[in-house]
């Protein structure tokens, strides 16, 4: 049986998303800048999207700005903010320590170039506290980013109440809403947020295309200079067909996002509850405010990577913080955040489903991992040492 | 894929998992905060190991590599044991992805603080000199 666990990763192209793409490689394939019909019946087509996907979080399509995906719009937002800071010379950033890379990689980078960044922590269910971005937020605050959904653990974050300070306190707000855009419901007005990252393939739409919303009065700051695409915000030919498929891909998933949550949410809840049963594990991050899809647990005494090979074996595609996976030495920033201890966060792993999951895939993961943490402790020389006494267990 | 098929075996089908009773020496190196612990027990008759066996915490080229090192040794002398290199261990499984080296030199280290172990249970002289605590970057991070 062959079990794909991995959609926080990426999500197989939906056949509505498909099927909305395939006329734009062939039929619509004008340019949406050039001036003759083609041209302008591509044009019509992208600015259908725009409003397709500003439809999604109660925006207005002139504050959709269609990207490559998710990095660069958490990059052009975070320089966007900068920049505006920099009129007011205001230098510094509030975040988070669990972000994902592309936001924290472009707070390193601007740290270097003097930029002041405080990295709030997370409480040990992976969720912020509102009252410590509300304490970080200083005079020269230019602004507040914190991920809408966190990619590892899956914890949603108190948006709306982290908005409402930052419109207080007249400070920009960002959320990188990767993980949650199709997943949960986003309202951006009603969140006052003034910035939105989402990816295309996060929720069964194409992979290299994203969106950036940007409230009205937001005065972008380029990252790719050229022509006047995007109101002059984003140069480059749009990519149509993965712009329509996006926005297909995205209705399709906010018109089903209570039908699904329910469904998906079933299936995690039972992993979660049978996995559970594996004695000295922990299951990672709040049970409450989760997204329905997530599913990150702990084993003591084994290690990510070589459990992710054996499930692959068994046809089961999941993922791991551990350090083997991601290429560095440190397992993953997320799990360290909410306080793991390294041991520990080397044994992680992460399951995210999707509506095209059945009962009988959960039941398939159900029976195999308990079997292949085993297999991995017998050979397992710390687990030897817990059992015999000579380390002491920490979950 | 990210292994050679070599790898892959090993890491599927290990050789020599498991613990010797009243080993001869037993070498353990690496630590748990780096995910990486590698434990090898040697029994040795004559001068010669006669069997080796592991326990590995770790990921799948740490497997591979604690596999691949105990066949490697298994059945020569404790001199010719001394002399396997974490190359030879990379060249025997078909090469290893550059962020996994550390695992092959994890495993020539473990076979040489077992054998260090076997030395000093039974008093015999050895070069102190060739036994210097393992100084990776890895480890000491």
């Amino acid at each position: 049986m062959f079990v794909y666990a991995d959609n926080a990763a990426t999500t197989k192209t939906s056949k509505t998303a498909i099927d909305a793409m395939l006329p734009f490689f062939d039929k619509i394939y004008g340019n949406p800048s050039s001036l003759h019909e083609v041209g302008q019946i591509a044009k019509e087509e992208l600015e259908k999207a725009r409003e397709t996907v500003a439809k999604c979080f109660n925006a207005e399509a002139r504050e959709i700005y269609f990207t490559s995906g998710g990095s660069e719009a958490d990059n052009q937002a975070i320089l966007t903010a900068v920049k505006m800071g920099e009129r007011k010379n205001k230098k510094h950033i509030v975040s988070t320590k669990f972000e994902h890379h592309a936001v924290l990689h472009t707070l390193q980078k601007l740290e270097k170039q003097g930029i002041e960044v405080t990295y709030v922590d997370v409480n040990k269910n992976g969720v912020v506290k509102v009252e410590d971005i509300a304490s970080a937020i200083r005079e020269d605050t230019c602004l507040v980013t914190v991920m809408f959904a966190n990619n590892e653990i899956g914890t949603i974050q108190p948006i709306k109440e982290i908005g409402a300070i930052c419109k207080k306190r007249k400070v920009i707000f960002h959320t990188d809403a990767v993980q949650a855009a199709g997943h949960i419901n986003i309202d951006v007005v009603d969140m006052n947020i003034d910035m939105l990252s989402i990816s295309g393939h996060k929720f069964h739409g194409p992979k290299g295309v994203g969106a950036l919303y940007a409230r009205k009065g937001i005065f972008l700051t380029n990252l790719i200079e050229g022509g006047a695409q995007e109101r002059g915000k984003r140069a480059g030919t749009e990519n149509l067909p993965a712009i329509v498929g996006m926005a297909a891909a995205l209705k399709e998933a906010v018109d089903n996002i209570d039908k699904h949550a329910k469904y998906v949410s079933a299936l995690r809840d039972k992993l979660i509850r049978e996995l559970s049963k594996i004695p000295h594990s922990v299951v990672n991050g709040d049970l409450v405010n989760r997204v329905p899809n997530n599913v990150n647990m702990c084993f003591e005494g084994i290690e990510g990577e070589s459990l992710l090979l054996m499930l692959d074996m068994e046809g089961i595609s999941a993922s791991s913080g551990s350090a083997c996976t991601s290429g560095s030495l440190d397992p993953s920033h997320v799990l360290l955040a909410i306080g793991l201890p390294h041991e520990v966060a080397h044994g992680s792993l992460r399951l995210s489903l999707s509506a095209e999951n059945t009962e009988e895939e959960i039941d398939h993961i159900i029976k195999t991992v308990p079997e292949v943490v085993n297999y991995l402790r017998k050979m397992s020389p710390v687990w030897d040492e817990l059992c015999k006494g000579e380390l002491n267990h920490v979950i | 894929m990210l292994y050679s098929k070599k790898v892959m075996d090993h890491f599927k089908n290990p050789r020599n998992v498991g613990e010797i009773e009243n080993a001869d020496g037993i070498g353990e190196v690496g630590n748990a905060k780096c995910g990486d612990i590698m434990r090898i027990y040697i029994k040795v008759d004559n001068n010669i190991i006669t069997d080796v066996k592991f326990m590995t915490f770790g990921c799948g080229s740490a497997i591979a590599t604690s596999s691949m090192a105990t066949e490697m040794i298994k059945g020569k002398s404790v001199d010719e044991a001394l002399e396997l290199s974490n190359k030879a261990v990379v060249e025997a499984l078909d090469g290893l992805p550059t962020a996994k080296i550390h695992c092959s030199v994890l495993a020539e280290e473990a076979v040489r603080a077992a054998i260090k172990d076997y030395y000093d249970k039974n008093g015999i002289e050895y070069d102190k000199e060739k036994f210097k605590d393992c100084n990776c970057a890895h480890c000491h991070a």
